[in-house]
């Protein structure tokens, strides 16, 4: 039977076809449906949110050595964090077949830098797959599995934005369950010691040699002869724009399996086509392996190296031709997103903006849109878990240069978990003096809603005993009298502790505790807070048109020249811009 | 690859595009076309200009559609369509949604919404104005916006041998069938 899939969904799909029982990953576009999709499958095999990437692959890592088929699925920046033990696992090899799998995301529709995880093959010399399509996405998680197990590796699935996201047709299978590998402790391949790497590094280089004869001859690797004036050598999905661009004419290498790269199937292909061209999004990775064996070809001197590529920019920088479009005189207005209407992070951020002299350190979330006018509540933002460390590291900078200048570091509750804690255990540890703000929207909200460490509740839905921030905070040693507890929506409760933190030379943390507008509420949620519907709306006799309530932000909050407005169909009653208004016009309605 | 037809619906993250380009790949795969579709999640999400990309014929490489290469763009908002027109086949068609949602820039009066977007459009190419809607409460649902949306656009992609009614029945929630068929009639009878 053929159903349509995204790419995300047919690489669960493959996963459960082949037998995989172990499955672990932090969110992260554009990879999270991954797992989602694997938990449907909880009757058998285990799925799991990790607190980040770097525990993933561990937690799988592990389950391949006990003897089952594993997956660990992530984000490209997700491999940075997990980076550190997939360079040695690839020295040890595995027990049961293990995936990595790397969501790049080029041209960043979600993410902070466009990494090209093609490289991590070659760094860690990893097996690496390169699926075009759903349907491929299903057969090379499949295939990896298999050929993780024959050559005693561990297997890079490499996707991007447009194979994970895109949805196109593909066969289902049935399960093959895989009988767990009967344990047996063996010291030398397990234990990466000096003495035992050393061993183990010099049959690395025999099993690379075995792989790169595999993939010269691999199914997924096959040329497809046309016209032989000009021959394209490509992966992944651009391979679809390359095989649109060049049409039924050109000759075409697509290289399913890109590391070991097939250097003899390389060299036959450029000997049989007058011309090689290499198509290939972000880095000349491909390109380098051909330039290295002195394989002449045309690559990144027209192809761009950033950006995503599509069918139209590869045409045009080949053959210099472009499809005729139409232009208006007319523009239209950016939309960027914004945080939503009701979004528990704006009373926060408003009260924060209003605070002088300070450095605001970020990180990754939706609370990053804090940084969006007109709120501009955050200086910096780099990598998951990073604003306590930053935080700490400027308030020393500037505590010991003579500057006065105070600062406060944001983390959502997710983020904190994933890698904020050992930030803050450093900043508290190590006598810094900045302040962490711990945003507790009670669900991880970016990438849509998954569970986290405070939610209470795991990826295949079973109630679990939740993080208490405050209490591990306290076990971090943070003072209790330091610890602060306020309701973000509440302005006077947010400055006040904003104020008092600020003030100490000492670590400090605020948490911020109301579930994310968009969250299903748990029994838990509906306990703990007042959610009941409710909206806004604004007083035409006692607005005077001020525009003070605009500068929170809200998209519910309309500015005309001549008058301000609430959208009764998005307001969610929050109260901000109410607390705002100088004039007393805002006021709570029933809904 | 001129047997390939190229849809985009636009709009603003939250109108409801996916649902109706789920039921428009659902009914085209059924009449037997190969089909490809695109869509972006997570930051574009919150609120931000949004779309999902659907390729249709016998043979589809690439999932997503190129600058001048559109037959059919339907816009879910009114600036979005100006946004957008750059896709649009010179000779393709736009069918847009009378609506407008005011992005962060206006909401905050550092811009102003652009006057006369459909007299433009109209001057450059063949579009049809829909006020979904007011079509859709008319029918006692205003959410079903989308899918009369959704039959505006089929009517002007002129594609045949498509079991609409049973694409919609097999991705609407149970319950909303009937209310969503009336609504795709609504729009294709435009």
């Amino acid at each position: 039977m053929k159903v349509i899939m995204s790419g995300n969904e047919a690489a669960a799909q493959g996963a459960y076809e082949a037998g995989v029982a172990f499955a672990s990953a932090y969110p992260g576009t554009p990879s999270t449906e991954i797992l989602e999709n694997l938990a449907k499958h909880k009757d058998v095999l285990y799925s799991e949110w990790a607190p980040n990437e770097k525990v993933a692959v561990e937690a799988a890592i592990g389950a391949s050595v006990a003897g089952v088929r594993s997956i660990a699925a992530m984000k490209h920046v997700g491999l940075n964090v997990a980076a550190d033990p997939v360079f040695t696992f690839a020295y040890t090899g595995v027990t049961g077949g293990m995936v990595i799998v790397s969501a790049d995301d080029p041209g960043m529709h979600s993410s902070q830098n466009e990494q090209d995880n093609r490289n991590y093959a070659t760094a860690a010399r990893l097996l690496m797959l390169e699926p075009s399509d759903s349907q491929e996405a299903k057969d090379f998680m499949k295939l990896g599995l298999e050929l993780s197990e024959r050559f005693d590796t561990p297997v890079l699935l490499r996707m991007t934005t447009r194979v994970c996201h895109s949805k196109s047709l593909v066969e289902l299978g049935e399960r093959q369950e895989k009988p767990i590998v009967p344990y047996k402790k063996n010291i030398r391949k397990y234990v990466a010691t000096p003495a035992n790497a050393k061993v183990m590094r010099v049959k690395l280089e025999e099993r690379l040699a075995a792989m790169e004869a595999y993939a010269c001859q691999a199914e997924i690797n096959q040329p497809e002869y046309n016209d032989t004036k000009i021959g394209v050598i490509t992966s992944g999905i651009a391979y679809q724009y390359a095989r649109e661009a060049f049409g039924e004419e050109a000759s075409y290498l697509k290289l399913g399996m890109t590391f070991p790269m097939p250097m003899d199937l390389l060299r036959a292909f450029a000997a049989k086509v007058d011309k090689v061209y290499v198509v290939e999004e972000m880095d000349p990775y491909i390109e380098n392996h051909l330039k290295m064996a002195g394989i002449d070809c045309i690559g990144k001197d027209v192809i761009p190296r950033y950006d995503e590529l599509n069918t139209d920019i590869v045409r045009e920088a080949v053959f210099g031709k472009s499809a005729d479009s139409l232009t208006s005189e007319k523009s239209a207005v950016i939309r960027p997103p914004t945080l939503c209407a009701g979004c528990p992070h704006r009373g926060f951020f408003y009260a924060l903006a209003q605070k002088k002299n300070v450095m605001i350190t970020g990180d990754i979330g939706c609370y990053t849109l804090g940084s969006a006018a007109p709120l501009n509540a955050i200086d910096t933002c780099f990598c998951m878990g990073g604003s306590i460390s930053t935080g700490h590291g400027a308030s020393i900078a500037l505590r010991n240069g003579g500057r006065d200048t105070k600062v406060v570091s944001v983390i959502g509750d997710s983020t904190f978990f994933h890698s904020g804690v050992t930030s803050l255990m450093d900043a508290v540890y190590n006598k810094g003096c900045n302040t962490s703000v711990i945003l507790d929207n009670r669900i991880t909200g970016m990438t849509g809603h998954q569970q986290n460490p405070g939610t209470g509740y795991t990826l295949m839905g079973d109630p679990a005993t939740e993080v208490d921030i405050p209490a591990l905070c306290r076990a971090l040693g943070m003072k209790d009298e330091n610890i602060y507890i306020v309701n973000p929506n509440h302005l006077d409760e947010v400055s006040k502790a904003l104020d008092e933190a600020i003030a100490k030379d000492e670590p400090t943390v605020i948490i911020t505790k109301w579930p994310c507008v968009l969250k299903k509420y748990s029994t838990q949620d509906k306990e703990e807070f007042d959610l009941s519907p409710r909206r806004c709306e604004v007083d035409p006799d006692k607005c005077r048109n001020c525009k003070m309530c605009v500068k929170c932000g809200c998209p519910a909050i309309y500015s005309e020249k001549d008058k301000v407005s609430i959208q009764a169909a998005s307001c969610t009653g929050c109260g901000v811009c109410a607390q705002i208004c100088p004039f007393d016009a805002i006021r709570e309605v029933e809904r | 690859m001129s047997e390939v037809k190229n849809i985009l619906l636009v709009g603003v993250g939250g109108q409801g595009t996916i649902l109706a380009s789920k039921i428009l790949t659902s009914g085209l795969i059924e009449a037997g076309y190969e089909v490809k579709m695109s869509e972006i999640h997570g930051m574009s999400q919150r609120g931000g200009s949004v779309s999902t990309q659907v390729r249709y014929g016998e043979k589809v490489y690439s999932p997503i559609v190129g600058r001048g290469e559109a037959d059919v763009i339907v816009a879910f908002e009114k600036m979005e369509a100006l946004r957008w027109l750059g896709y649009l086949r010179p000779e393709g068609k736009m069918v847009i949604n009378d609506f407008e949602i005011p992005s962060a820039p206006i909401l905050m009066g550092q811009a102003e919404y652009p006057e006369g977007i459909l007299e433009d459009l109209a001057d450059k190419v063949s579009i049809l104005t829909v006020k979904a809607g007011d079509i859709a409460a008319g029918l006692g649902n205003p959410k079903a916006m989308n899918v009369v949306l959704l039959g505006a656009l089929v009517k002007a992609m002129n594609v045949q041998g498509v079991d609409w009614h049973q694409a919609i029945r097999n991705n609407v929630k149970k319950g909303f069938e009937d209310l969503n068929i009336k609504a795709f009639e609504a729009g294709y009878a435009l």
